[in-house]
């Protein structure tokens, strides 16, 4: 638009004001694009129960903040069970996991994947991999575990990495006779799936889950009464 | 038969940075990839993070500034990986990064070629200004989800997961960003909308490593202007050609040497900038478009 007045020329804008306009622009799209973009990555799915941390990984929160997707870890596993989730998987983009059920942690004593690790989302503290905490295994199948039926396969326990202590027999007096029941150590599982990866039925009837969905806390229930 | 070798020696001296450019990136590409027999691996890793010769840490500045948003406390390695990779860059100017290291710059170049074979002319206008909001937008957004937003799409370590590690969930996304840049707007992509290019750019801003008119006598000038037409960021040599500036000094160039590829005359050169370092500080002399 021209003013009518020839003779009343605009000054040019001061450098301070274009800056403060341009900068303010900026910070316009950024709040509008970051409103559109906070609902689209909270609508992404979030980690399912069915993949699971490298060891030492921080708890989930912490961790996406942490990792850089970088995929050293993945590099330096020996067993090459670790892999980086792509678009189509259940876990913030590029973030590294592994699948019990497919390749199980085998657990080394070195830990190579949390030493490769630059960040520490696999904390560098942890130096006993007995201590991991990748999730904790849950006999989630009661009706299908052949032990519950009265046979002794028992290869949960046979193949337990931690032996006679993460997972042990224990015998239950029932209709059928005395039945030696897979019973899990929270304590003492890490997680790491060889259970899993080794169950004979066709969908495993003992499986790994993130401790928070795996285990029972004791304590008061909200609605119920007050525990003793 | 020496003209021959004539031809094909002026013809490959005509293409020498882009050729020597092309080098570097294949070689960054490929060190992450190839386990060589008597090496073994160069890079572990990604861009995101990696390890160079089992030895030498490098992070992604950009990557690691996102992460410290999202909320995680610094980790040493991390840390020397990423002050290492942002010092060279700040050094010698950011957008080194662009021309010399980024892969997808293959991807939207050849999108580029193809575009300028095909003749295809539509071209849907974007400011150059757009990165930095997205920028502020990828930051801002770690800051409020607590995670690393633009490594859910960051196509940069999209394209080396595929590569390294065989998937292919991502390549809707780089077919994309190809088909973006090919019919939808020119450059559209290294030149208008990547935030990893804009903070390279701000965080280099003050590069030493600089395109430097040494026989401005010889330069045509706006006659010519043969380098401004093969230059991906236009705007930069502006004032160098209409002789305002002895010297390249906007954040936004990235150093590619397509400009020098071009010049008959000589009258470009790329030059270490090391004195008269004062000269510089402050807002660099820009043609603006959008003045009247």
């Amino acid at each position: 638009m021209k003013s009518p007045q020839p003779n009343s020329v605009e000054p040019p804008e001061p450098q301070r004001r274009q800056l403060f306009r341009q900068l303010f622009r900026y910070a316009g799209v950024a709040l509008v694009g970051s409103a559109i973009g906070h609902a689209l990555i909270r609508s992404r799915p979030l980690r399912s129960a069915e993949i699971l941390r490298p060891p030492g990984a921080l708890v989930e929160a912490r961790f996406d903040a942490t990792c850089v997707r970088c995929g050293l870890c993945v590099e330096d596993c020996p067993f090459d069970i670790l892999q980086l989730a792509s678009w189509a998987d259940p876990a913030p983009t590029g973030t590294p996991f592994f699948v019990a059920r497919e390749e199980p942690c085998r657990m080394c004593v070195d830990i190579p994947c949390a030493r490769a690790c630059p960040t520490g989302a696999l904390s560098p503290l942890l130096t006993d991999i007995r201590k991991a905490d990748m999730g904790v295994a849950v006999l989630v199948d009661h009706e299908n575990c052949l032990n519950y039926k009265g046979m002794t396969c028992s290869i949960c326990v046979r193949v337990c990495p931690i032996r006679e202590e993460a997972i042990t027999l224990k015998p239950i007096r029932s209709e059928r006779g005395l039945l030696q029941i897979p019973t899990v150590m929270p304590d003492s599982c890490t997680g790491c799936g060889t259970c899993e990866k080794h169950c004979v039925l066709s969908e495993a009837a003992i499986r790994v889950l993130p401790r928070h969905l795996g285990l029972g806390v004791s304590g008061t229930n909200a609605v119920g009464r007050k525990a003793l | 038969m020496t003209a021959v070798f004539r031809q094909a020696g002026l013809a490959l001296y005509r293409r020498r940075w882009l050729l020597s450019r092309r080098s570097v990136q294949l070689f960054i590409l490929l060190a992450f990839i190839n386990q060589l027999p008597a090496i073994g691996q160069i890079a572990q890793g990604n861009l995101a993070s990696s390890l160079w010769f089992d030895t030498l840490p490098l992070s992604d500045p950009f990557i690691v500034l996102q992460s410290l948003l999202a909320g995680s406390s610094p980790a040493v390695t991390a840390m020397i990986g990423a002050a290492l990779v942002a010092g060279f860059y700040m050094l010698f100017g950011g957008r080194i990064y662009c021309s010399w290291v980024c892969p997808i710059n293959m991807l939207t170049d050849a999108a580029h070629w193809l575009r300028h074979k095909l003749n295809i002319k539509g071209n849907m206008t974007l400011s150059r200004e757009l990165r930095k909001a997205v920028l502020l937008l990828a930051l801002l957004l770690s800051l409020l989800t607590g995670s690393l937003a633009w490594e859910i799409i960051n196509p940069i370590t999209l394209l080396q997961r595929e590569l390294i590690w065989g998937s292919a969930a991502g390549t809707t996304l780089l077919l994309s960003l190809f088909l973006f840049d090919l019919l939808v707007s020119r450059r559209g992509w290294c030149g208008h909308l990547c935030p990893v290019g804009a903070f390279y750019g701000v965080l280099g801003k003050f590069g030493r490593l600089r395109v430097t008119a040494t026989q401005a006598d010889s330069c045509k000038g706006a006659g010519c202007s043969a380098c401004v037409k093969v230059c991906p960021e236009p705007h930069v040599l502006a004032p160098v050609v209409s002789g305002k500036q002895q010297r390249v000094t906007a954040s936004d160039c990235t150093r590619c040497g397509a400009c020098l590829d071009q010049c008959a005359t000589g009258a470009l050169s790329m030059q270490l900038d090391l004195g008269e370092a004062r000269k510089f500080k402050g807002i660099p002399v820009v043609s603006r478009r959008d003045k009247p």
